[in-house]
């Protein structure tokens, strides 16, 4: 945060230099989105600096605008230090590339560990974006190469920091040869930003700031090779980052003959890396990708360790993501003004139905009659007249508008959930005990010799060769009962999402750990930050003992048991541009909620279950016991041979077992019945 | 080998019936089980007509294939072939013996069939009310106390002891008094007095009161065993005699008075045989304390245990008559208790030449 003040009040000294043209596109920028939480603050730092020429000691911007305001306070103020006119020599622009190179750690860049995941994942985000898109199942290569080690691997490995070579290579279209440098070289550039969809980038800062973090770690441009398809040629680049300008330098260009994939991107960043302390954080982003993208093939080579390969469980691609119109009740006032300057309709009605989704012309007349607005009102008019729009702005709130088309997400899906946790576990159950702990990166920064011990896992009591119950996987030999949960979309300020919810219980999980919680967020992986997400608040706020797991107060449940929550929006709001926790918005928790419970019915039933197929164990066996007493007593009593009369007893106790089992059974399955069969509220139908 | 008389072969006849009961079930293809009233307060109501706490109606069925119940299910078994075991060979043993004869490992594990004797006293008590068979019958006896002194010649298992004769120890009581064991000779006593401490009755062995005042005199050292209550009952059915009971001025006292007039909760099913309807609370009241001038000194101070007890008793069905309610009032209003030996304060023999005697004389008693 320090860095951060830092430099806003440095940008205010100097932004009073700036060309008041430049400054009005600007605030046009921050009003377009102002329903965007990031967004806006990204640009509004310089933007609110720009206002005036205020010294960082004057609060209020008011007094800042009237320089004669502040002059007529100075006889009662300390003596000046510095004129007006000596503070504007100092006054310049500062480039946006060059406010990140001192704030890198806003990115996801604080530290040589966390660095190497980050530029990883946003590589990896942009080929998947990119797949999807294009309709490609996605087939990706992640590399990272130690370059203390020679080609064959022979050497001493880096400890700690030291220079890595990460290579992400996809099957997706490719980039054409006049975008390529604006992509990699010059931050806020992208695609994603300005529409509302679902999708894993949202900036346009990611794999250029990637970029820009190796080539300050390391001096050396990003390379980047490409091909668009058959009969195209693979085209190499190495592009840097003017960072001043926040311009792209293409340094190297060159045709590539051969090239095997018919079309694609490669990149390869040379970085400064730790990997000792950051593959953790990568191997975990694998394996979590790879799990919320079942239609994606993944293989990952590491250092000295074996590839592992994550193979695509579905043959088809999720959903495509839709584009919408922004929904009116998630519109900010300045918002609505300068969608309405923009409006090329005639009159409001018509811009209400153009700009924003969900408007017909009958609730369009709604809205203004309940603003009371006379039909001769133009959009521009709305953008000169604060008064007005501030009436439209209450109407439009007062107004019952159906919730915005929620059609547009793509969720993973039920039956992908588990698919992808089938094969996540499927490659886990290989690699054997992981890190248990959660990733928390402070910690990784202090604990750097810390050797962690590796948590024993509880073993699965082992279950007899029962016929497997629904929602059951053997996985390696381990058992995991394995529920997913897809809510209906719903809505937040406007913006549809959606929740899921999966969980895989038992198998080889500690039961007397807290669950692993995985976080997505649009497929993504939230990897840090967890405590300060949203999701872990609706997740500590289930009441998971109603569910039969043991739960400390205000924590995460304990048992063996992983747990994955996926929201999927058009607009996900993270709590910082790291991208790396949600904002505790109550319709989201609500709708964590409502689907962490549903799959804990389910986790509930099944845990039941078993319980009593162990106590139906554990009850024969007593049974057996007393039986052979119970028959020598009374064949001593009665005069007879005890061993007819102890057959007997065994033969009823079959059928006694086998009849209650029977019940229990048919009783459970009625109420799981029941459970699903539950109407949900009216409010929750309500769309 | 001992010969079976009618009731011993009774008694096996029934525990017979019990197992074959059991085995019938089990062929049939039905979950066995053993019927056995219920003993507890539930189940216990007082006759207002016979003045005796009875058993209900509640009977409980212990079924074996439930798991809380397949332990005792197979204790109860164990028992009955254990007494069915005792009448055959024509012993008889203690309760205690028996706990030890049914004892073993279970299998393999470190569980037993019984793992404390806490365990297999309810089980035999079970199966007393389970085939209405007396604990005697079962050829089973609790551990004896209580001595008995008097004017009477009684025949022990053959033996005939004049309990003029007893010296300062007094008979010692059985565990079982019934007929067949204990028959009563020649007797002038004209009354029965039950005394709550063996110190008290030792006063009155020491002082000879008996012999003055022509009386039995016995103790169950605190709350009688079935013994003692049984060998009073007869000597109040068969030789016709009054029971006077003395008792300290406690809660506690109380209960024993209570005991032996209607039966007790958890042996209700024998009280028409252990009870004295009739029994007369000779003392100590609680407003003897003023009649007999006994200085506040020797009081005890109630603590809040006796103030429940004595609150509950207050509700008890046979200590409404008004006699009662008001002694029992008297003491929560005073919240003092006095022992039996509080007496001596006034002389060490005034509980036997003075204060009874006196409370005899002035019918102060209460029933």
């Amino acid at each position: 945060m320090a860095g951060r003040k830092v430099v806003a009040a440095k940008v205010g000294k100097l932004g009073k230099g700036k060309p008041s043209g430049r400054r009005g596109g600007q605030l046009e920028l921050v009003a377009a989105e102002a329903p965007r939480v990031k967004g806006r603050s990204l640009v509004a730092r310089p933007a609110r600096g720009a206002r005036g020429s205020t010294p960082p000691t004057v609060a209020a911007p008011a007094a800042g605008e009237d320089p004669a305001a502040a002059a007529e306070a100075a006889p009662q103020a300390p003596r000046r230090r510095a004129t007006a006119e000596q503070m504007a020599s100092r006054q310049r622009e500062i480039s946006i590339s060059e406010f990140f190179t001192k704030n890198r750690h806003l990115l996801g860049f604080d530290n040589a560990s966390k660095a190497l995941l980050t530029t990883i994942k946003e590589a990896v985000d942009n080929s998947l974006d990119a797949c999807e898109e294009a309709g490609i199942l996605p087939e990706i290569t992640v590399e990272v190469l130690d370059l203390a080690l020679d080609a064959k691997g022979e050497g001493e490995p880096t400890k700690g920091e030291g220079r890595f070579v990460v290579v992400v290579e996809d099957n997706g279209p490719g980039i054409v040869k006049a975008q390529a440098p604006k992509i990699f070289g010059k931050l806020l550039y992208g695609s994603k930003f300005h529409r509302l969809k679902q999708s894993r980038g949202q900036q346009g800062i990611g794999i250029s700031a990637a970029a820009m973090y190796g080539q300050l770690t390391t001096g050396r441009p990003i390379r980047m090779t490409t091909r668009i398809g058959k009969g195209k040629p693979a085209l190499f680049m190495e592009i840097q980052i003017d960072t001043r300008r926040n311009e792209p330098v293409v340094t190297e260009e060159r045709q590539l003959p051969d090239w095997p994939s018919e079309h694609g991107t490669r990149i390869e960043l040379e970085i400064v890396a730790n990997w000792q302390q950051g593959q953790r954080f990568v191997n975990r982003y694998v394996e979590h990708t790879a799990l919320s993208n079942p239609h994606a093939t993944f293989r990952y080579l590491r250092p000295r360790q074996e590839a592992l390969t994550f193979p695509r469980a579905v043959e088809e691609l999720p959903r495509e993501a839709l584009e919408i119109k922004p929904h009116p009740h998630g519109v900010e006032l300045g918002a609505l003004m300068l969608m309405a300057q923009d409006s090329k309709s005639h009159d409001v009605r018509g811009f209400l139905q153009s700009a924003f989704s969900r408007v017909s012309p009958a609730v369009a007349d709604e809205i203004v009659k309940r603003a009371g607005l006379n039909g001769r009102v133009r959009p521009r008019d709305l953008a000169e007249d604060r008064e007005l729009a501030e009436r439209l702005h209450d109407a439009i709130g007062a107004t019952k508008i159906m919730a915005p088309p929620t059609q547009v997400l793509s969720p993973i899906g039920d039956a992908l959930m588990k698919k992808g946790l089938v094969s996540f576990l499927n490659v886990i159950e290989t690699e054997g005990p992981e890190e248990e702990e959660q990733l928390d990166l402070d910690a990784a920064r202090k604990k750097k010799a810390s050797k962690k011990e590796k948590v024993a896992k509880a073993e699965a009591p082992a279950v007899p060769d029962a016929p497997p119950e629904e929602g059951v996987e053997k996985i390696k030999g381990h058992n995991y009962f394995i529920a997913t949960v897809t809510r209906p979309p719903k809505v937040y300020r406007g913006n549809p999402f959606q929740v899921e919810v999966g969980l895989a219980y038992g198998g080889s999980w500690p039961a007397d750990k807290p669950i692993e919680l995985f976080r997505f967020a649009n497929r993504v992986p939230l990897l840090f930050q967890r405590g300060a997400c949203g999701m872990t608040e609706a997740i500590v706020k289930t009441d998971w003992r109603n569910y039969l797991l043991s739960q400390p107060k205000g924590a995460l449940p304990v048992g063996p048991m992983a747990l994955l929550v996926h929201i999927a929006s058009v607009w996900v709001p993270f709590t910082s541009e790291a991208k790396e926790a949600v904002a505790h918005y109550p319709e989201i928790t609500r709708e964590i909620q409502l689907a962490a419970q549903e799959c804990g019915r389910k986790l509930a039933a099944h845990i039941r279950k078993k319980q009593h197929a162990d106590y139906q164990l554990q009850r024969r066996s007593l049974f057996e016991l007393y039986i052979q007493e119970v028959a020598t007593a009374i064949g001593k009593i009665t005069k007879k041979s005890p061993d007819p009369i102890r057959r007997e007893f065994l033969r009823l106790a079959d059928r006694v077992t086998e009849q209650e089992l029977a019940e229990q059974d048919a009783a459970l399955e009625e109420q799981s019945r029941k459970i699903t069969r539950r109407p949900r509220r009216a409010e929750e139908e309500q769309e | 080998m001992a010969r079976l008389d009618q009731i011993d072969k009774k008694t096996v006849q029934k525990i017979e019936h019990l197992a074959d009961t059991v085995l019938k079930s089990v062929k049939g293809g039905k979950s066995p089980f053993v019927e056995i009233p219920i003993r507890s307060l539930a189940n216990v109501k007082f006759n207002p007509r016979r003045r005796l706490i009875e058993l209900g109606g509640q009977k409980q069925k212990r079924y074996f294939f439930n798991v809380s119940m397949a332990k005792k299910f197979m204790q109860t078994f164990l028992v009955s072939e254990a007494c069915k075991e005792l009448i055959d060979s024509g012993k008889t043993t203690s309760i205690r013996d028996l706990y030890y004869m049914t004892k073993h490992g279970l299998g393999e594990t470190k569980q037993n069939t019984f793992e404390e004797q806490e365990e297999s006293d309810p089980i035999i008590e079970d199966l007393e009310v389970a085939i209405d068979s007396l604990r005697e019958e079962l050829h089973l006896f609790a551990t004896g106390r209580g001595s008995m002194v008097g004017p009477m010649t009684i025949r022990d298992s053959g033996d005939t002891i004049d309990l003029r004769r007893m010296g300062s120890g007094g008979w010692s009581v059985p565990s079982i008094v019934e007929e067949h064991v204990v028959q009563f000779g020649k007797s002038e006593a004209k009354y029965v007095l039950l005394v709550e401490k063996d110190a008290v009755w030792r006063r009155f062995n020491e002082d000879r009161f008996w012999a003055r005042e022509k009386c039995v005199i016995v103790t169950g050292q605190g709350q009688p065993p079935r013994g003692v209550r049984r060998l009073v009952q007869r000597l109040h059915t068969e030789l016709r005699l009054p029971v006077y009971v003395l008792v300290d001025n406690d809660p506690w006292g109380f209960y024993i008075y209570s005991v032996m007039k209607q039966g007790s909760i958890n042996l209700a099913y024998e009280s028409m045989r252990m009870a004295v309807p009739d029994a007369r609370f000779i003392g100590l009241s609680s407003f003897d304390k003023g009649k007999y001038k006994l200085p506040a000194n020797v009081s005890i101070p109630m603590n809040d245990q006796d103030h429940s007890r004595a609150r509950q008793m207050l509700a008890y069905p046979w200590f409404q008559n008004p006699k009662w309610q008001r002694e029992i009032q008297e003491m929560v209003r005073s919240g003092q208790k006095f022992e039996l030996e509080a007496l001596s304060r006034r002389g060490i023999s005034f509980i036997t030449e003075e204060y009874l005697p006196r409370k005899l004389r002035d019918r102060d008693w209460l029933e």
